[in-house]
């Protein structure tokens, strides 16, 4: 079974995603920040990890750059999900290594066309 | 399970049919409700009734139309079907960019596109395609809904819609934001040309085409309006072209025009006269 870790630090959002990943076949994990989400993925490394951009403690951004640097492996397809809708930054998140880009609100048919793309639909 | 009477719906229906060719089965006559509801809200008219004998007296053309506009589905999405586009890029399109190497030129029919994902998405993996630099590229899109070819020519389209099925990376290139949506780019719009057209009509120019994509509209006809579309489909086609269905549609027992590719099931191929 394939493993998400999903990463908010709204519970709404979490428990959204997880249900609808849930029905997607997914093994859900929660972290409600950036931090929780590195020591999530150094503990063992999910499949895939939905990402919020703007959590207290460590943004969305700060973990993309923090586990390009960690050890790891195999790295996890990162999919930010995220209000912040502009141009520009889904251009960063991209730059920065993110493999796809949801923007909320999303719906069970678009997160499982991204997961398509990313080669876990 | 909808509360409107058989009469009712028997007059909504035959108006569609009529003007589309194509049916509401009777498991998705659910849809009439839901269809007309905004249309209902708009006129502050009591109910479906009072609607369908408004539209079955016939006085009132442009009601009629408004009717069939919105009982036509528009479902689609960007790449929709991932697979047959996977088929199409690498079992169709380089047996057709041989076939066609002397004129250096492709003709492609997205037909029933409804508000235009399938022909942007077509549009966007040709200009990615490096066998057809230089090449004449001519994508023709049509649909019988006025209203879905209108804002297919627009090329705007929602945040939810412009992220079903379209990967991050081509929505930057291809799509700028405007207001809460997002608009093509004017270099992609210049690649299609979309026109309202019915399928039962004769097929739009040039008339000849080497692939037409006619995915999720055939299963709304009656069979014998199915072969009548299917005729038009075959004499649109060239002799090397291929033809692109939806996943759960079959030429087998609808037409003798066509068959599956035998080396590739999914593409369908004219048969020998």
């Amino acid at each position: 079974m394939k493993t998400c870790l999903v990463v908010d630090d709204s519970k709404v959002i979490r428990k959204v995603a997880r249900h609808i990943l849930e029905s997607l076949a997914f093994r859900v994990e929660e972290a409600a920040d950036g931090r929780e989400a590195l020591d999530a993925c150094a503990a063992q490394a999910p499949d895939l990890v939905l990402l919020d951009w703007n959590m207290p403690v460590m943004s969305g951004m700060d973990f993309l750059r923090a586990l390009g640097l960690s050890s790891v492996s195999p790295r996890p397809k990162i999919v930010f999900c995220t209000t912040e809708n502009g141009h520009a930054h889904i251009r960063a998140a991209l730059d920065a290594g993110a493999d796809e880009y949801v923007m909320k609100p999303f719906d069970r048919e678009t997160l499982a066309g991204k997961l398509q793309i990313v080669g876990l639909g | 399970m909808s509360d409107l009477s058989p009469a009712s719906t028997r007059v909504f229906s035959a108006i569609l049919e009529a003007r589309t060719g194509q049916q509401i089965s009777p498991g998705r006559r659910w849809r009439i409700d839901v269809a007309l509801a905004p249309l209902l809200r708009a006129r502050g008219w009591r109910s479906l009734e009072q609607l369908a004998a408004q539209v079955g007296s016939g006085r009132d053309p442009a009601l009629a139309e408004t009717v069939v506009e919105a009982l036509l589905n528009n479902e689609t999405s960007f790449f929709r079907d991932p697979a047959a586009w996977t088929l199409f890029a690498t079992r169709a399109l380089p047996g057709l960019i041989e076939a066609r190497t002397a004129e250096r030129r492709l003709r492609l029919w997205s037909a029933g596109c409804a508000t235009g994902q399938e022909a942007f998405s077509l549009a966007m993996l040709l200009a990615d395609e490096p066998r057809l630099a230089g090449w004449s590229v001519d994508i023709v899109a049509t649909d019988v809904s006025r209203a879905a070819i209108d804002r297919a020519r627009e090329g705007l389209f929602s945040q939810f819609e412009i992220q079903r099925g379209l990967p991050a990376p081509l929505m930057l290139r291809w799509f700028e934001q405007e207001g809460e949506g997002w608009r093509a780019v004017p270099a992609l719009r210049r690649r299609i040309r979309f026109h309202h057209h019915s399928l039962l009509e004769p097929a739009p120019a040039p008339a000849r085409f080497d692939a037409i994509f006619c995915r999720n509209v055939l299963f709304y006809f009656a069979d014998a309006v199915r072969t009548r579309a299917f005729d038009r489909l075959a004499g649109a086609l060239a002799g090397e072209g291929v033809l692109m269905l939806g996943a759960g549609e079959t030429v087998i027992g609808q037409t003798t025009h066509f068959a599956s590719d035998a080396a590739a099931r999914g593409l369908y191929r004219r048969t020998q006269p």
